[in-house]
């Protein structure tokens, strides 16, 4: 179960966790998850790829939509969630824990000063209130 | 994460999302709220695109059963002594020569054979038809017909929307029959819609004390029936349908599953497989083109050359291999050569696999009529192509009871 307080967001529905030492959890929010209905298909990165801030590094399909994922800020992939492969529907179950996207390394951490902080992006977007996930 | 897009990116298609107070909504559209429906705009209307997820619903319909509102389709009645001489210009079968009591399924096209709408119609009498359109294309049919009806039939047949008084719940599944028969009243009723017919429907039937008209059609690929209820009914019916059988047996589904049941199926969609710019002939429908009688038919002579010569598109069936789903508009490959493009594309929940409906040049495939799925065939998606296997059959046929 993860607080959405300790974590922090893009305005394109991204959540970042950084895990000290450099590393990063990237992931959708609920909100997200939830617009795009049943999760069928995630295609992501490698690990060692590098992306820019606003790079395209992963989709998300669902039954009626598509979407891509942006970088939230520049960096390269450490780990991808590897069990998305056959089980992408952990993104709608799980979207802040076990359905987490990519780890990338965090140069600066000064890159994570023009994220949202829980409560501003629910005020955006409302439907995730900042409550706890279900995981 | 992008700006969440639709799929398929079609003009009359739901916006994710959207939501606009000018949008039309159905007499059901209280029910939809208190079953915490994800709501979208569809051709005009506001209309349930989910209720507790895709996938579910799908599985729901192909298990047991699915309550789907479908009020937002068209409903136009012709009625008139020369009512089927006024149709039977317009649409390539023979209304004249189907029985009161018998629907059928038809298409308008323009001069060239293209498709105005695909559209079922319901002989009420001899002198009366129920015309149900696709929603996007209502307005125009409407329009059609009453052209039609004043040009040829001067005041003799008059043509009334219907649309805002009547509702249209599909119940689809194999658990449809059961449950209807729950609301029958009495044994002759239950027995009657047990055996109505495919295309068959009975103008007036009780469902838990509400007066409905009942068919024996749908679009989901699964045994089950449209009911046609006067708009003021509807809300209590429809609860009445879902409390009737238990929630788990009968689950409100919503567009969503319906189109992704719709494909599984085989069935071409307007916007989609279907537009001005096909002919029933390329997408396979040649068989409700109705050449054999005499009666000539906007676009006939058209559709009359192009079956001498054969069309020069075709609709295939794919079955993709890897999860990427394939899109409306993604380009098709046959042996590497572009061919064609996707149509209509989804995740298939009942076979676990993407799945695509593509047209395609005809003769771009080998194999002609050997009955044996084809390799050789790809999606590209995302700028990668995606291999794909053509089958000659629809994804999904159910198995008869």
């Amino acid at each position: 179960m993860t607080e959405t307080g300790t974590l922090r967001f893009s305005k394109e529905h991204e959540w970042i966790r950084v895990e000290g030492e450099g590393r990063a959890v990237i992931g959708i929010t609920d909100y997200a998850q939830k617009e795009l209905g049943d999760i069928v298909f995630v295609e992501l990165p490698s690990p060692g790829d590098s992306f820019e801030k606003g790079d395209g590094m992963a989709v998300v399909e669902s039954v009626k939509a598509v979407s891509d994922v942006y970088a939230p800020f520049s960096g390269r992939v450490l780990e991808v969630n590897a069990a998305l492969e056959d089980s992408p529907e952990l993104v709608n179950r799980d979207p802040y824990g076990e359905g987490w996207l990519v780890v990338m390394e965090l140069g600066e951490p000064g890159e994570l000063e023009n994220l949202l902080t829980g409560e501003e992006y629910a005020r955006l977007y409302p439907t995730d209130a900042g409550r706890k996930s279900d995981g | 994460m992008g700006a969440i897009e639709p799929g398929e990116r079609q003009e009359n298609d739901e916006v994710a999302g959207s939501s606009d107070h000018r949008a039309r909504r159905t007499a059901l559209y209280p029910c939809h709220l208190e079953a915490g429906a994800r709501l979208v705009q569809f051709a005009g209307w506001e209309m349930p695109v989910q209720y507790t997820g895709i996938i579910s619903e799908v599985e729901a319909v192909r298990e047991t059963a699915g309550l789907f509102d479908v009020s937002h389709m068209g409903e136009i009645l012709v009625a008139g002594e020369a009512a089927a001489d006024v149709l039977q210009v317009l649409c390539t079968a023979e209304p004249g020569r189907v029985p009161p009591g018998k629907a059928f399924y038809t298409f308008l096209c323009n001069e060239r054979g293209g498709i105005i709408d695909d559209v079922i119609i319901y002989r009420l009498a001899p002198d009366r038809f129920l015309v149900v359109a696709n929603a996007a294309n209502a307005a125009r049919v409407l329009n059609r017909i009453s052209e039609k009806a004043r040009e040829d039939a001067g005041g003799r047949v008059s043509v009334e929307d219907r649309t805002e008084d009547t509702a249209l719940l599909a119940l689809q599944g194999p658990m449809a029959n059961p449950s209807l028969s729950r609301l029958a009243q009495g044994p002759a009723q239950r027995t009657a819609l047990a055996e109505l017919r495919p295309f068959r429907f009975i103008r007036e039937v009780r469902l838990g004390g509400t007066g409905c008209m009942v068919s024996r059609t749908g679009y989901t690929g699964e045994d089950g029936f449209e009911i046609f209820v006067a708009s003021s009914d509807a809300s209590g019916l429809w609860r009445q349908l879902l409390a009737a059988s238990g929630a788990d047996i009968v689950v409100p589904a919503g567009l969503g599953a319906r189109d992704v049941l719709r494909m599984e199926a085989g069935y071409p969609l307007y916007g989609h497989e279907l537009t001005e710019e096909t002919t029933p002939l390329e997408v396979g429908m040649g068989r409700f083109v109705s050449f054999s009688g005499g009666a000539p038919f906007i676009g006939r002579p058209a559709l009359e050359r192009q079956a001498a010569e054969g069309p020069p598109r075709r609709l295939v069936y794919l079955v993709l291999q890897g999860r990427a789903l394939p899109r409306q508009g993604y380009e098709v490959l046959y042996k590497e050569r572009s061919v064609g493009r996707v149509t209509s594309g989804t995740f298939s929940p009942t076979l676990r696999v993407p799945i695509a409906m593509a047209m395609v040049e005809a003769g771009s495939d080998s194999g002609e009529g050997d009955g044996k799925d084809e390799a050789g065939w790809a999606v590209v998606i995302r700028g990668e192509p995606a291999a794909a296997s053509r089958i000659r059959e629809p994804f999904y046929r159910r198995r008869r009871r």
